[in-house]
């Protein structure tokens, strides 16, 4: 499916859903409850069909952290991006990785990294950091460690 | 920020692995200092006397932050540290990374450098599939193939290291183009190698691929299905052993892909061996494109002029290239600075590495080494 075919598709799935210009792929705004639902359409509607969830990360924004999924489908080879707004203090946002299973190695770093709690998650533990690893997630933007960091 | 665990007892044996040890299970470590785990990888085996009840990846042993350090690196210098994710594909790195932010600045790569990117890549995907060869014979006790291997892989990169300066860590590709020209002797060397490839190839089926005891090792082992290959986010020769076509050479060409006459190699048995042919056959595809390129390199510049100091518009920027283990992607935040305010490496071993405990439960403990060669993991593009 082209940009706009996709657009008009998702809005009629997700009413509430806002669109991001702009960008290379069709961006789209979620709310945090509206994710798994959303997502489960996303996988299983058959002129959607986004099987391949290709990369899973988080952006730290200060305020507000953004969880962004790019999504892929190796049958019709349209992309999109899905972006959820999360509340800095208390992250939570459901997990995906029995619609996906390449989402449960992803989450657990976005976890450890960003200190997002997925509800859930089958196993929701420090994957890349070293068991023992108290305190701030490394990939926020106010993390500081004077011991190994060195400012440039 | 680090602290001790109290009780390293715990830590050794897993005890918050989530499995529950039934009567005569017990766990052992693999690595991180293992031979054949290639790196630092330290995987927690759960097994039922030689049987594989789970396998659990404890990652992180080389983890440099890479994601971190690039945000306080300007976007000329970000390149150079992805030399050292995945060190076999140093130069697919670099280009995927030049490709993202040549997207963000909107800069026309001239011809020529077009061409000398795509002749290193596919040099580099040789080198590196051969490293793989030689290095999972010996995995599975073979010892000579190694050599074989790096007869022809020491060649390329004597190629590499007169033209880059370099033999492991490139940092040829920049922004616009590529760093210099290539050497006077560049062409004429390229050409011996074919020549001496095309001389030695055969021998590698001889000694290997047709190898009895090799073929009963791989065959029917690590079965993986396309809908879980796609499912895990696998990529590469990984993926495409389960028939699923995910060259993103040619579903979303970069450069001049789409004007190179090559196949994308699929096989679909799903199995050890199947993954182990679809790399042969591509070292064959990378010839062929080496090929029809090494006598068409246009003359002109082999750089864009670009300013001192880049600056990003703000916004969103991803490329995804085909690194010789699979989609590497490279995900740019900008905020219309001089650098990156987050960038996310979508690195292929990530994902093919989360297949492994799938791939595995049930089968015995010496398939294992078997279906981690075939993934071909490389484990600092794992932990970046």
């Amino acid at each position: 499916m082209q940009h706009e075919e996709l657009k008009i598709k998702l809005a009629e799935l997700l009413t509430s859903a806002t669109f991001e210009e702009g960008g290379e792929w069709t961006t789209i705004n979620v709310e945090a409850a509206d994710w798994l639902v959303f997502a489960g359409q996303l996988r299983n509607d058959d002129s959607l069909f986004f099987d391949y969830l290709f990369c899973l990360t988080c952006v730290d924004w200060k305020t507000h952290l953004i969880m962004v999924y790019h999504l892929s489908s190796t049958k019709h080879r349209h992309n999109m991006v899905v972006k959820v707004k999360l509340d800095r203090n208390k992250p939570e946002i459901e997990t995906v990785s029995h619609i996906w299973r390449t989402a449960e190695f992803h989450e657990r770093e976005v976890y450890e990294m960003f200190g997002v709690n997925f509800l859930n998650h089958p196993d929701l533990r420090l994957l890349i950091l070293p068991d023992g690893w108290e305190g701030k997630n490394p990939l926020r933007k106010d993390f500081e460690d004077p011991v190994n960091m060195i400012k440039l | 920020m680090y602290k001790e665990p109290e009780i390293l007892s715990n830590y050794a044996l897993g005890s918050n692995s989530g499995v529950s040890l039934g009567e005569g299970d017990f766990q052992i470590n693999f690595g991180p200092q293992h031979p054949a785990t290639h790196g630092v990888l330290h995987l927690v085996i759960t097994l039922n006397g030689e049987t594989i009840k789970k396998v659990e990846p404890h990652l992180g042993y080389i983890h440099r932050s890479i994601e971190k350090m690039c945000e306080s690196l300007t976007y000329r210098q970000f390149i150079y540290v992805t030399s050292r994710m995945d060190y076999l594909s140093a130069h697919i790195n670099n280009h995927a990374c030049a490709l993202a932010v040549e997207k963000g600045l909107q800069v026309e790569v001239p011809a020529r450098a077009q061409v000398i990117r795509v002749l290193m890549d596919e040099l580099t995907r040789i080198a590196s599939h051969e490293l793989w060869w030689g290095a999972m014979a010996m995995d599975l006790g073979a010892f000579t193939p190694f050599f074989h291997a790096f007869r022809e892989r020491e060649s390329i990169n004597d190629i590499m290291e007169e033209t880059c300066g370099a033999r492991l860590t490139m940092n040829y590709m920049v922004p616009g183009g590529v760093m210099h020209d290539i050497h006077p002797n560049f062409q004429k060397r390229v050409k011996d190698f074919l020549q001496l490839y095309k001389r030695k190839i055969h021998e590698y089926d001889e000694l290997v691929t047709g190898n009895i005891i090799f073929q009963n090792r791989m065959k029917g082992i690590g079965y993986l299905s396309a809908e879980d290959a796609v499912s895990y986010g696998c990529s590469g020769p990984a993926a495409r052993g389960s028939g699923v076509s995910s060259d993103i050479r040619k579903i979303y060409p970069y450069e001049i892909y789409d004007k190179l006459e090559f196949d994308e190699v699929l096989e679909t048995a799903g199995d050890s061996f199947a993954r182990y042919m679809v790399r042969i056959k591509e070292m064959h595809q990378s010839i062929r494109i080496i090929e029809q390129l090494i006598d068409n390199i246009p003359e002109g510049d082999f750089q864009a002029k670009t300013k001192n100091v880049l600056k990003l518009p703000k916004g969103d920027f991803y490329t995804r290239v085909e690194t010789a283990r699979g989609e590497l992607g490279v995900y740019i935040v900008s905020e219309g600075g001089t650098t990156p305010y987050r960038i996310k490496f979508r690195s292929p071993g990530f994902s093919n590495l989360s297949v492994l405990d799938h791939m595995a439960r049930g089968s015995k403990i010496g398939d294992l080494v078997a279906m981690m060669g075939t993934l071909d993991l490389v484990i600092p593009d794992i932990d970046r």
